[in-house]
């Protein structure tokens, strides 16, 4: 399945010992369809950014080095997702949004209505100024008021 | 970095309040804080506060979570670290065996992190050495690395610009533009007053003929020919004088609102122009089309012709109301009665009918968007055969707009139909409480049919008011979206303290330069020092961050840290336009505007004769091809140079960059897509232009690059090798991986090796 083996160093980087024993440090995973697909299609990339291993599906890994990848994924990763929009200062930008995210309250500055880009039917990937992307996986499922000040912007 | 050191006098006070509490108690007497940076994430990369602080002695790190404060004392061996990824930085502590600790923000907080860094730096050095911290002399930004303003606290070239969102009452705003119109406004309002006030006449004179003339006839009087002859000459009167009021005001409120959309479209396409690249670069194009094409032409329109009818139905309606009321204030308050019921229908629909108008405008935008995105792609959907996903792209979004504006539309004709219902119902009340005054003699006959003839004026009037809320909505929707780019600013703002330089000799400093695309980190920690007159060939593997590079000296965008100097000058500091004539520039992709062969040359001198143009063209070796076409010189091009081969047209993009005459050429693969004979000709010829020019080449073909005094080798947004081509050969580094693998790929093309080599021999001769 996969003839590679991962752990982690002192400096809390992953390595990689390849088949042929070569060793690479500080690893880096990348999904390839962080979105779309974030359980399929990971990638290994070495320091340099040279792909070393290809993992088709997440679970392929065996536990351990399924848990390293995915906690590295975890620290490398940061679309907070918002579950609601609590206040928006205004409807003309640039404006600064309040909202709740799966990662705790916080409020960024919404530079423009291009910033909101749609990903299919439902999806939409807000980019604030700072260039921080959120997330929101499905408009329909926000509650209604917070659909209301969204629907202000699209 | 030791050399320098941060203003941090100040700091101790300004830690935020909460936190100065929590850590007193942990500090000892000797320990001053230094620096520090309020974090706004935790290791798991959730939302929450914490705090690492740089005292004298020690870094101290906490969470708002936890109660006690980690702490590491200075010594040898002790790294701080950041990197960032996404928007997310990354502290890291660490000595020679592991990591230590490490702390996550987001990228607001940057700025403060290296602020940490600096001052971490320098205490670390210090203690390590034994040696005192160097004096606070000199403060520098933190993030470009110039010297601070004393008794500054942060540097003028990077603070960032403000959020303040834009004043709502958006149509208001409009007035910036009516301002300079003001007189003709004001005599356009004053005849508005006039002809209005005698369209009001003719239903007051229905009173005396009906009352002094028809109804004594009826009673048996004669009729009085005299009198009735006035009247009606007072009704012609009248109806002439509005007629020609009427003319005069909307003559010239047509004009000045033409006026108004003038300036207000050219004002908008002139801010645009000023915005930098990364404004284009995250807005398309159909977008601004339509904002500066259509939605201009809204406003203008709602100035010509809806203000004005609302300023005529507001006073129509104020008029008709002071002399209902000296008429009669009964029958007026009667009359009146639907009013309240359509201004609270008013306030009830604006809202919607204006965040409707918002929508549409946006969905009209992506309509326009398709078109712009797929007509000048043509080639590639026909090349594909995707015409008809493109037409159900475009027939989808025509059905988005049908929907959208569907869902307004039903608002929007309920509301005409309702008010004319309540105008219906005033005119029943107003009948039956006329006939019973009438009966009771409070009133006569004649002031009832005045107030007939009123009423219907005045409601055709509120009617046309209630479609006025309709247009006023979209003009409003329609000047937010152009006040939406009139408000941006430009992420490459001109200088508030402009620097001007007197003599370019061509010297280019970069220091410690970073650039990041939106979160994406694209160049990192470049230094490079540019003699005036020196050539650089600028090589590295595609995406290595080349164009940027060029892109940041150029100033189409700033750079987000370090700083780039043209003679020692900050580029933030000269004037933008002023900064750009010196450079001469050959982009990847050669645009050509619309026009002839001469003008597209002449684009960045305006005024160059004929003679320069054609010396411009022969060193770009161009002349020839161009003779060659039916026109000449004269010949059109057409949109982007169609019609034109891409060679043909690098070559005139080369021709129009050496037109300018600049101390700084850069040529961002200027002769990639011409034939190796013809690439060899027009080197030749920039060889002998280069001369005495700064000049920053980038080439895949490294032959190309054979003049150039150093070689400046990228990887991944960082400079991995500086040297000439036979030093970074006998290094066997990056370079000489390059070269050997291009060397291995055209080994067809052997001529041009040898040619190479006999340079580079020759030019090493030339040095011994
Ligand atoms: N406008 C942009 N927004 C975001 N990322 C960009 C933008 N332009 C370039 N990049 C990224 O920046 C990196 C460097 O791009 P750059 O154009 O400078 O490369 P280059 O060295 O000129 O490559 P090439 O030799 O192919 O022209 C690339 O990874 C690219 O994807
Ligand atoms: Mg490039």
């Amino acid at each position: 399945m996969v003839n590679f083996k991962i752990n982690r160093n002192p400096f809390d980087q992953l390595v990689l010992i390849a088949s042929d024993g070569k060793v690479h440090e500080n690893v880096v995973p990348v999904r390839a369809f962080p979105i779309a697909a974030p359980q399929e299609g990971i990638a290994l990339l070495s320091a340099d950014g040279h792909e070393l291993a290809w993992v088709e599906h997440l679970s392929d890994l065996p536990g351990d080095a399924r848990a390293l990848v995915e906690e590295e994924l975890a620290s490398r990763e940061f679309v907070p997702e918002i579950r609601r929009l609590r206040h928006v200062s205004s409807f003309a930008t640039p404006t600064t949004w309040e909202v709740e995210t799966d990662r705790g309250d916080t409020s960024f500055v919404l530079k423009g209505e291009d910033d909101i880009r749609r990903l299919g039917a439902s999806s939409l990937l807000i980019a604030d100024s700072h260039g921080i992307q959120f997330l929101i996986r499905d408009l329909n499922a926000l509650d209604k008021a917070s659909r209301k000040l969204l629907d202000r912007f699209l | 970095m030791t050399s320098r050191s941060i203003n941090v006098t100040s700091a101790h006070a300004t830690l935020p309040d909460p936190w100065l509490g929590e850590i007193a108690p942990t500090l000892t007497d000797t320990e001053n804080i230094l620096a520090w940076v309020e974090l706004d994430l935790d290791t798991r990369l959730q939302f929450s506060q914490g705090l690492v602080v740089v005292t004298n002695q020690r870094i101290l790190a906490r969470t708002m979570a936890e109660k006690t404060w980690d702490s590491w004392i200075f010594h040898a061996g002790l790294t701080l670290v950041h990197h960032d990824h996404a928007g997310v930085g990354t502290l890291e502590l660490r000595d020679a065996q592991a990591r230590l600790a490490g702390w996550r923000y987001t990228l607001g907080r940057n700025v403060a992190a290296l602020r940490v860094i600096a001052a971490f730096e320098r205490q670390l050095d210090s203690q390590v050495s034994g040696q005192p911290v160097e004096g606070d002399a000199v403060a520098v930004c933190p993030n470009c690395k110039t010297a601070l303003e004393p008794g500054q606290d942060e540097c003028a070239l990077c603070a960032r610009e403000a959020h303040v969102p834009p004043s709502t009452w958006t149509l208001f705003r409009l007035w910036r533009f009516a301002k300079p119109y003001r007189n003709q406004l004001l005599a356009g309002f004053l005849l508005t007053l006039a002809s209005t006030a005698a369209t009001l006449v003719p239903p007051y004179l229905t009173m005396p003929l009906m009352d002094n003339v028809l109804i004594p006839y009826q009673n048996g009087a004669h009729i009085d020919v005299h009198l009735v002859a006035l009247y009606l000459a007072g009704l012609f009167g009248s109806a002439l004088l509005a007629w020609g009021l009427g003319w005069a005001r909307t003559y010239i409120l047509a004009r000045v609102s033409e006026r108004i959309g003038a300036d207000l479209r050219t004002t908008t396409y002139e801010h645009l122009m000023q915005l930098s690249l990364e404004y284009f670069g995250g807005k398309r194009t159909g977008d601004l089309m339509a904002r500066i094409g259509s939605e201009t032409d809204r406003i203008c329109v709602f100035l010509s012709l809806h203000l004005l009818d609302f300023a005529t139905d507001i006073l129509m309606i104020i008029m008709t109301t002071a002399i209902l009321v000296s008429i009669n204030p009964w029958l007026a308050l009667v009359t009146l009665l639907p009013l309240p019921f359509i201004a609270w229908m008013i306030h009830v629909v604006r809202d919607r009918l204006r965040t409707g108008f918002e929508k549409i405008d946006r969905v009209w935008s992506e309509v326009t968007n398709i078109l712009a995105d797929t007509i000048p792609g043509i080639r590639v959907v026909k090349a594909f055969a995707q015409e008809r996903r493109e037409a159900a792209r475009f027939r989808e979004a025509n059905r988005h707009n049908l929907i959208v504006n569907d869902r307004i539309n039903r608002i929007w004709s309920l509301f005409s139909p309702t008010v004319t219902l309540l105008t219906e119902v005033g005119l029943l009340v107003v009948w039956a409480f006329g006939i019973w005054q009438v009966s009771t003699n409070q009133i006569t006959v004649g002031v009832l049919t005045a107030f007939l003839a009123y009423i219907s004026r005045f409601y055709t009037r509120l009617d046309g008011m209630s479609r006025i809320v309709s247009v006023t909505q979209k003009a409003a929707a329609g000047a937010k979206r152009i006040f939406d780019i009139l408000d941006h600013v430009s992420s490459v703002p001109e200088p508030t303290k402009p620097v001007h330089l007197e003599q370019v000799a061509g010297s280019i400093e970069l220091q410690d330069v970073g650039f990041r695309y939106g979160n994406r980190s694209v160049i990192r920690g470049v230094n490079l020092a540019i003699a005036p007159g020196e050539m650089i060939g600028l090589v590295g593997h595609s995406g290595s961050g080349k164009s940027t590079l060029v892109n940041l000296i150029c100033r189409f965008y700033d750079v987000t840290e370090g700083s780039i100097r043209l003679e020692g000058v900050d580029i933030r500091s000269l004037p933008v336009a002023e900064f750009r004539r010196n450079i001469g520039l050959v982009l990847q992709e050669p645009f050509l505007f619309f026009g002839t062969i001469a003008e597209n040359i002449a684009y960045g001198k305006q005024d160059a004769s004929r003679d320069q143009i054609i010396a411009a063209a022969r060193a770009a070796h161009a002349h020839e091809f161009i003779l060659r076409l039916p026109q000449g010189y004269d010949s059109l091009v057409g949109e982007r140079g169609h019609g034109l081969s891409g060679g043909e047209r690098q070559r005139i993009s080369i021709a129009r960059a050496l037109l300018i005459d600049p101390r700084i050429l850069i040529l961002d693969e200027a002769t990639s897509s011409v034939d190796t004979e013809t690439e060899k000709e027009i080197q030749k010829a920039l060889d002998n232009l280069v001369l005495g020019r700064t000049t920053i080449a980038i080439a895949h073909r490294l032959s190309t690059l054979r003049r150039a005094d150093r070689l400046v080798v990228m990887d991944r947004g960082q400079i991995v090798e500086v040297g000439k081509h036979e030093d970074l050969m006998a290094r066997e580094g990056a370079y000489y991986r390059l070269y050997q693998a291009q060397a291995r790929n055209v080994d067809t093309d052997l001529d041009d090796v040898d040619v190479d080599n006999a340079i580079v021999l020759s030019d090493g001769l030339a040095k011994s």
